[in-house]
């Protein structure tokens, strides 16, 4: 072991072409270039473990076991293909490697056979992936020429899916921890903080922030102690980018929270991740625990003079906790309720020290910053707007997943080019970006490049960058009202218009979505007012909120009422959901051909609204019917339908 | 609950520092091995640090993480992310509450069941998603839920 230390830290420090022809053999090894025995990696991350890759990891064990064949099976994070999962890849001595989609455990014996006799199976193929001195697969496509990856640029998630999340001799080998130990030993703190100025990277959390201002602000206020925080609370539903990077490349986000650290002078850092996320924890404290025993943590880090110390926080869940001084008082012990800004938490953070919060998808944008420098990263992406930023898809797609694109890259290329629109006869209606908190952008808009100022300019913002795409058959004001529920619910209830505003707005929304159940009274002119109070209450929220909760929460509301107006307006006064996903706006009929007249659904209507005489069909009463849906759940002859 | 008191204690031994921010890994040390919070710990917590019983409870209802009730033996867990949503989540849990009677972060009255509903769990690509006890259902639909809780109930009665 205290030789290995010596030749991975000589690997983090010297040129590769220095090394000798020996050397360079055990690097290949170390990467995966060359496997001694055939290599068969798992994705085991969270989404390829519910698609049931522990099952097709039993099944590939068995098989080794049953034929006595030597194999070297590897747990992997995700490439990105989520609804693909369990993604397999199989790499046989000397070949390249070849990635598996669905390759569920009845799966595993055929393609393992057929790859043990060399020949490639017909289904179930993604592609391969070539390094120099292995042989290709003959009538397999190369990885970066599928339409998915082909026009993606993966920076930031380039070893995700690919090298193991539980090795570090794999990730120094791939050129990792060159960056850190480089910053150590040749930059000064405010240098680091110039550099990655200079790159102009931007927090990816949402805000767009300098990351380089916010680190010289919390660098230049003098304290005794200061305090770096990893924001891995990613508590927008939807968005799973942060959870894939830390499954993926742990090692990776580790490093970027090493440079930030060092680059504010700070000796003591703090990962806060979601509880939910095991998958994660297991490997990040698997990462803190290797780093310690290569040195790379703790006191005196290669006798550098600079210590630090990581340490992992789970929080306990509260989507508020994703806002940083919310974030900073759940990490102190107290109830996450944001504080009003300023102070800044750069200037008085956690325990009233200066305090960085970054996001993990920042954070592992640092490694390659400091190893390509700054010019490289701004030749990405747009002149405001340098680097890449991931996107998760999901919803009504063909394929979910992650896609990692340059900053100005469209939606439309992203969401049809790449993730291949929305499924077979359907149609694409909008798409949801940033989490309930987000906003809806409509078809029409779906060309303009994705930078933080051009949808600012429209009224919308990226948020975390999750992404839901809904074709014809979802309704835009019932997927509003959810994400209003949501944020009811999530609402700290620390200032007013936001804990009242987002319940009158569920309100509101809940009663355009259902039929009324009486005509007396207000209740009908709330309805109808029910447009105008949103956009009050909207700008009423947007004005007057504490924190970034309070303020985006009516983005979902006021973005829909600018570009899906009409919706809102066939809900309120034709009562109808143009897509049938309101199931309580639902008009329910009776077919006379199918209905026997058993009056088992007359019996049953809540509203009395179905009348007729036994043994002859029944008819609903469509002003009496409150369209709760009892009818056709009680039908034994499948007569009742709705339009 | 003798035996209960001294687990309580053993865990209070591995936060010997009486700090407030030891107070959320404190609960969550709770809530990994008991399934839940007792009345009793929460008072112990306060007096372990220092802190009134009101502050514990305050805290401890804030965050989603933390439940009062003793899970049921077979622990439900339902996402209802954005993508489970629209997948028809909300569908699913009125077929649970239905089935199960109980709301989210109840426990049936026989034990066997408890239901959570989070707000994502990650997955999104599989929606909608449904957790047992650790073992997942993706892709599933109001029918297959209720063969799957049928199924538990049959395996509970054996």
């Amino acid at each position: 072991m205290q030789r290995d230390r010596a030749f991975l830290l000589k690997l983090a420090q010297c040129d590769h072409s220095e090394l000798n022809p020996d050397e360079l053999r055990q690097v290949d090894i170390l990467r995966k270039i060359q496997v001694p025995k055939p290599l068969v990696m798992v994705n085991s991350s969270t989404s390829g473990i519910v698609a049931g890759s522990k099952k097709t990891w039993e099944a590939i064990e068995q098989y080794a076991a049953d034929r006595s064949i030597e194999i070297d099976l590897t747990e992997t994070g995700s490439i990105g293909l989520s609804s693909e999962d369990p993604v397999v890849s199989v790499q046989l001595p000397g070949r390249a490697r070849i990635f598996f989609r669905r390759i569920t455990p009845e799966k595993v014996l055929s393609l393992l056979d057929d790859l043990f006799h060399q020949v490639v199976p017909d289904q179930n193929v993604i592609g391969q992936l070539w390094c120099e001195g292995q042989e290709s697969w003959k009538d397999v496509p190369a990885l970066e020429d599928i339409p998915y990856f082909a026009l993606q640029s993966r920076i930031v998630m380039e070893s995700c899916g690919i090298i193991d999340p539980f090795s570090f001799e794999e990730y120094i080998a791939g050129g990792g921890y060159r960056a850190f130990l480089n910053t150590i030993r040749s930059y000064t703190f405010s240098e680091v903080c110039d550099l990655v100025s200079d790159s102009g990277l931007r927090g990816r959390s949402g805000g767009g922030f300098p990351t380089g201002e916010k680190w010289k602000a919390a660098f230049r206020t003098p304290s005794d102690q200061k305090f770096m925080v990893c924001n891995a609370e990613e508590s927008d539903p939807g968005a799973f980018m942060d959870r894939t990077l830390m499954e993926g490349n742990p090692f990776q986000l580790l490093e970027g929270i090493s440079i930030a650290a060092y680059a504010i002078g700070s000796n003591r850092a703090y990962i806060y991740i979601r509880s939910e996320y095991k998958e994660a924890i297991r490997r990040i404290n698997n990462a803190i625990k290797e780093l310690r025993e290569m040195g790379l943590l703790g006191d005196n880090i290669l006798d550098s003079g600079y210590n630090l110390q990581i340490s992992l926080r789970k929080g306990p869940g509260a989507f508020v906790c994703g806002e940083e001084t919310a974030l900073i008082a759940s990490l102190e012990g107290r109830r996450g309720m944001p504080s009003s800004k300023p102070p800044y938490p750069s200037t008085s953070g956690y325990l009233g020290r200066p305090t960085v919060v970054n996001n993990v998808e920042t954070l592992s944008n640092l490694p390659g910053i400091i190893r390509n420098g700054p010019d490289w990263f701004k030749g990405i992406g747009t002149g405001d707007c340098p680097g890449t930023k991931i996107f998760s898809i999901s919803g009504r797609v063909k394929m979910a997943g992650l896609v990692e694109v340059p900053m100005g890259t469209s939606f439309d290329t992203i969401v049809n080019k790449i993730i291949g629109g929305v499924g077979k006869g359907r149609e694409l209606k909008a798409l949801h970006v940033g989490g309930p908190s987000g906003c809806m952008v409509p078809v029409e808009l779906m060309e303009i490049p994705v930078t933080y100022e051009t949808l600012k300019e429209k009224g919308l913002v990226m948020g975390s960058g999750g992404v839901i795409v809904m074709d014809d058959r979802t309704c835009v004001v019932n997927t509003v009202r959810y994400f209003m529920e949501y944020l009811h619910k999530q609402s700290c209830g620390k200032c007013i218009p936001c804990r009242e505003g987002t319940r009158r707005m569920a309100e509101i929304l809940t009663s355009i979505t259902r039929k009324p159940v009486d005509e007396e009274g207000h209740t009908t002119l709330e309805r109808f007012k029910g447009v105008m109070q949103l956009e009050n209450l909207a700008e009423v929220m947007k004005d007057t909120s504490l924190c970034g909760l309070g303020q985006n929460a009516p983005n979902p509301v006021v973005s829909t009422l600018k570009y899906f107006r009409h919706e809102y307006e066939e809900h309120i006064f034709d009562r109808r959901c143009p897509s049938n996903s309101c199931t309580e706006l639902r008009s329910w009929f009776i077919d006379v051909d199918l209905c026997t007249g058993c009056s088992i659904c007359a019996k049953r209507c809540p509203a009395e609204a179905i009348i007729g005489t036994a043994r002859h069909p029944y008819f609903i009463v469509q002003e009496k019917c409150i369209g709760c849906g009892i009818c056709h759940e009680v039908c034994k002859f499948t007569a009742v339908y709705y339009k | 609950m003798a035996d209960d008191t001294a687990r309580i204690e053993e865990i209070l031994q591995r936060f010997p520092q009486i700090k407030r921010n030891a107070l959320i890994p404190l609960l969550q040390a709770f809530q990994d091995e008991f399934g839940y919070i007792s009345e009793e710990a929460i008072s112990r917590i306060g007096a372990h640090l220092s802190l009134p019983t009101s502050k514990v409870y305050g805290l401890a209802t804030f965050y989603n993480q933390f439940s009062f009730s003793p899970r049921g033996f077979y622990h439900v867990v339902l996402c209802n992310g954005t993508a489970c949503h629209m997948g028809g989540a909300g569908e699913l849990l009125n077929e649970i509450t239905k089935l199960l009677d109980i709301e989210d972060g109840e426990t049936t009255r026989d034990g066997l069941f408890s239901l959570e509903v989070q707000s994502c769990i990650g997955a999104c690509g599989q929606s909608p998603v449904m957790a047992v006890n650790g073992a997942y259902y993706s892709g599933i639909t109001v029918k297959e839920v209720r063969e799957i809780i049928n199924q538990y109930r049959e395996d509970a009665e054996r």
